[in-house]
């Protein structure tokens, strides 16, 4: 009988037959995944999920007998029964259908399971359609650094530091061999007094014969030895600690439909997502304005519907408020990302704009804008025309037409290089 | 319990001097061998004959693993493995389901799963009901042994499992995926159920076609022809075109042998999927009986130990309570009734054919006058060599078990109104109770019955399928146009399903065209 432990070798055999299925199962898959970036908020986003597939989707097809025809089946327990008993048929079961097992006919429930935290990444990645780098990047759960941390006894053979090894081996040898060398030292003076001394021949040889074999002891201290071996240690260390804020400014005034605030969350939660992998706490604020402007929490910012016109220098004229009463500058690096359908009114547009450059921007250290237009092609609003003129002058601002949601990602790509060569 | 007290009384000083192996529910890796050698040895003494035994302890991640690819160390990669996978995880995370106890491999050696989460008493359990009841049971059973080869079975897995990811590089995953599919469609109809002939040399087809031309020249009479009025219609001239010739249950057999469009790899695929589905059918074939036979030994086996003295009183109870929970029947009005449990079943019968050896009664004298009053070990171990469920509930079903368990049929027939007690248990009841019951475990009751009859390869190059309706039973007809489908897949031309009753009028058609 052989007895083998197991435990130790792969878990996740199944983990290439899972990932079969979810590819399989993709746009039902994509389109849960929507519903939960509808549903969630931003801070919840990063997490898994449940997905349901209808039971007809997913079925393996095989033949079998359908409702109808002779049957008869077995059944333990009888009480009261004799033969020739006629028993109702229970309701719904139809024309014959009592001989199949209990669970062998198709169940109707739907198909649950849930999507772990990187796997809900990646589909909601792949609307964004997030170069890949990004993505791992971007999921990644904590940053760590490994810094150097002195040496070890033991470790990979790539980490084995030579010098050190050496070294330890040296001491080692001097250590071992002092005494031994002493001995030798002292035993080697007697030989030269006795041979002075002209002693009996016997005592000189075995004088000769004790120093041989001290010189033998000290050859065959090893050169180098597995107790000798250093590595050098590296240990991970969490990046260093910041905090951010994040603000969201969204118009929400009547024609900001579903749609559009469908991507403006997708592109707040991206900044989100790239805000907490950057630092260890990330407050969010939200402002949202019709034609004045006030702070909400998250529900109400994406689902309550409000009616009124649009000022847009109303929300920027709060931020800096709010800025200037709970996160001064020396204590938060302060992120800012703004969506519109870009409709503003007569000086609007242009005093917001002055409002952006000389207020606010040199106190963000990032600003986005995107503009949700109705449609792809049509003409630029007021409030893009006005703001077009920072983007090449101010190096923390980005803005971007979105229609789709992978257009999304290009408003981030400076801000990520950016942040990654600094 | 009972028995077990019984069993108690009847030691008289043998193995006075055994000590228990154990106390505690801890196990380590020595105490499950030193259990696992006084398992073998008592096991020996009922003459139990095993392929040699690889134990290997693994966590309950990995046991989800092995249920994904229906226990099998390693199986082709495919999404419908993850949605099992899937599905089982989920079950057990929520606490719907617990684990099985063990998996155990049909191979040589024959490779047990144990779980490390296992107490010792249930790891010795799962050593005696997996490595010495499945175990001689895959040995000796007919059908495993007609259909399984063990020896080969592991090698054949890596092989599978290479061959479907090189095709998958090769000629990309969604190629091979699509052919899987299909196949697992066809999985239940990839098996033969008797031993192919082994194809005749054409030289001796010829000496045998020459001996039958001499053997009708030496008898030839023209009275015959002459004097005796032939009908027109019994003349069927055989032009040598119709094929095949003879029906061909083994539906993906004969895709792999003969569809038109298949290319080689793909041939190859088909095959490795008929080939897994033909280990698997002697398991589906004897589930009760397997079962039944490893619980039967297990129970035995251990009792056997305690009777020594080498396990104590706290070992028995703990051990009497899992056997109970896997032995349990509940009535069919009780909450959490799921049909006849297997385990139950088997091993009833194998108690109850030790009884009748032992203990028989009047009526065991006059129903199995062959077996009543013989020697136990004997007997279980022919039933187990030569039967499969049916036969061996046909065969050895007694009243006795069928009052002990109540069973009665009800029959479910389309024309009337109403359910019909059918039998109960008595009198008039036991012969048709047994016969039923054993319906029960046919193939037929569960597949329908469906064969290739004709393939044009003259003409259009469809392929006709034919479905004897078996009591008037329907095919379910979603399912039947989707598998339809897969086979038009694997085809490559028109596929026929004709479903014919009794009387060979075809009832009903349906049809795939490319």
């Amino acid at each position: 009988m052989h007895l083998i432990d197991r435990r130790l070798n792969g878990r996740n055999k199944s983990a290439v037959n899972r990932e079969r299925f979810i590819r399989r199962y993709k746009d039902h898959i994509r389109r849960a995944v929507k519903g939960m970036v509808a549903d969630r908020s931003i801070k919840d986003m990063i997490q898994g999920g449940e997905v349901k597939v209808p039971a007809k989707d997913i079925s393996e097809p095989g033949f079998s007998y359908g409702q109808g025809g002779d049957w008869e089946s077995v059944h333990p327990g009888n009480r009261e029964f004799v033969r020739g008993d006629r028993i109702q048929r229970p309701s719904g079961g139809g024309g014959g259908s009592g001989g199949q097992e209990p669970g062998s006919g198709e169940s109707t429930d739907d198909f649950v399971f849930s999507l772990s935290r990187d796997e809900f990444l990646n589909i909601f990645f792949e609307d964004l359609e997030l170069p890949n780098l990004m993505r791992t990047t971007l999921a990644e759960a904590q940053h760590k650094k490994l810094v150097r941390a002195g040496y070890v006894k033991d470790g990979a053979p790539n980490n084995l530091s030579v010098p050190r090894t050496m070294k330890t081996a040296l001491a080692r040898r001097i250590a071992l061999g002092g005494p031994l060398r002493e001995e030798l030292d002292a035993l080697q003076e007697m030989l030269a007094r006795l041979l002075q001394e002209a002693a009996p021949a016997g005592r000189i040889q075995d004088m000769e014969a004790q120093i041989l074999e001290l010189k033998g002891r000290i050859a065959r201290l090893p050169f180098l030895d597995d107790v000798d071996l250093r590595y050098r240690h590296r240990v991970a260390q969490p990046a260093p600690v910041a905090r951010a804020v994040m603000f969201c400014l969204m118009d929400v005034s009547a024609s900001m439909d579903e749609r559009k605030k469908d991507l403006a969350k997708r592109f707040f939660t991206l900044l989100y997502l790239f805000l907490t992998r950057k630092y260890e706490h990330v407050e969010l604020v939200f402002i949202r304005h019709t034609d004045e402007a006030e702070e909400v929490d998250e529900d109400t910012f994406f689902y309550d519907q409000r009616s009124g016109g649009t000022v847009v220098l109303s929300a920027l004229e709060l931020m800096k408020t709010v800025v200037a009463a709970r996160f001064p500058v020396s204590e938060w690096n302060i992120y800012a990302a703004q969506a519109s359908d870009g409709d503003a009114f007569g000086a609007d547009a242009g005093k917001s704009a002055r409002f952006l450059r000389e207020q606010l921007l040199p106190l963000a250290r990032y600003f986005a804008y995107i503009e949700t237009p109705e449609e792809e092609y049509s003409r630029k609003s007021p409030l893009w025309a006005e703001y077009e003129e920072l983007q090449g002058e101010e190096k923390n601002f980005a803005m971007k037409r979105v229609s789709r949601a992978q257009d999304i990602y290009p408003v981030f790509r400076d801000l990520f290089s950016k942040e990654h060569a600094g | 319990m009972s028995s077990v007290l019984r069993g108690r009384s009847d030691v008289s000083g043998e193995g006075a001097a055994s000590m228990p192996l154990s106390h505690g529910p801890e196990w380590e890796f020595e105490l499950i061998e030193r259990y696992h050698d006084a398992i073998a040895e008592v096991a020996a003494e009922f003459g139990l004959d095993t392929y040699p035994n690889q134990i290997e302890v693994i966590s309950s991640e990995q046991m989800l693993d092995a249920y994904a690819s229906s226990g099998l160390p390693l199986g082709y990669p495919h999404w419908s493995y993850g949605k099992s996978f899937i599905r089982n995880e989920q079950a057990y995370r929520k606490g719907y389901q617990g684990l099985a106890y063990e998996i155990v491999i049909n191979s040589n050696p024959c490779i047990a799963y144990l779980m490390e989460e296992n107490t010792m008493v249930m790891q010795a359990l799962v050593v005696a009901h997996a490595c010495y009841g499945h175990n001689s049971f895959f040995k000796g059973n007919y059908l495993f042994r007609q259909f399984t080869q063990a020896d080969a079975i592991l090698d054949y897995l890596v092989f599978a499992r290479r061959y479907v990811m090189e095709c998958e590089e090769r000629y990309g995953m969604a190629q091979v995926e699509e052919i899987i599919d299909s196949c697992h469609a066809l999985m239940d109809y990839g098996v033969d159920r008797y031993r192919r002939p082994q194809p005749i040399s054409s030289r001796e087809r010829e000496a045998r076609r020459s001996e039958r031309a001499e053997h009708e020249r030496r008898l030839f009479n023209d009275l015959w022809r002459t004097t005796i009025p032939q009908k027109e219609a019994e003349r069927v001239v055989d032009d040598g075109r119709a094929f095949p010739v003879e029906p061909e249950e083994n539906v993906l057999y004969f895709v792999e042998k003969h569809s038109p469009t298949l290319a080689p790899w793909q041939r190859e695929l088909v095959r490795i999927v008929r080939k897994l589905s033909q280990y698997f059918y002697p398991q589906i074939q004897t589930k009760v009986m397997n079962e039944g036979w490893a619980t039967f030994w297990h129970y035995t086996l251990i009792n056997r130990l305690y009777d020594k003295r080498r396990i104590d009183d706290a070992f028995m109870f703990e051990f009497l309570h899992h056997h109970t929970n896997v032995v349990t029947q509940r009535g069919f009005d009780e909450p959490g009734y799921h049909g006849i449990n297997p385990y139950a079943l088997g091993f009833a019968m194998m108690q109850d054919i030790r009884r009748m050896c032992e203990a028989p009664s009047a009526e065991d004298r006059e129903w199995f006058p062959d077996i009543a009053g013989g020697d136990w070990v004997r007997q279980l171990d022919f039933a187990m060599r030569n039967f499969k469920d049916e036969s061996f509930i046909a065969q050895y079903l007694s009243p006795k078990l069928i009052r002990d368990l109540h069973l009665f049929v009800i029959a479910d027939h389309e024309g009337e109104a109403e359910l019909l007690v059918d039998s109960i248990h008595d009198e008039q009841g036991y012969r048709r109770v047994r016969r039923m019951l054993a319906e029960l475990y046919r193939r037929e009751n569960r597949l329908p019955d469906i064969q290739v009859v004709r393939y044009y390869r003259e003409s259009d190059r469809s392929l006709v399928l034919r479905n004897h309706i078996y009591r008037g039973r329907p095919l379910e007809d979603r399912q039947a146009e989707e598998v339809l489908r897969h086979l038009g897949r694997l085809w490559g031309f028109t596929v026929r399903l004709e479903s014919v009753d009794n009387e060979g009028g075809v009832q009903s058609m349906r049809e795939w065209r490319t």
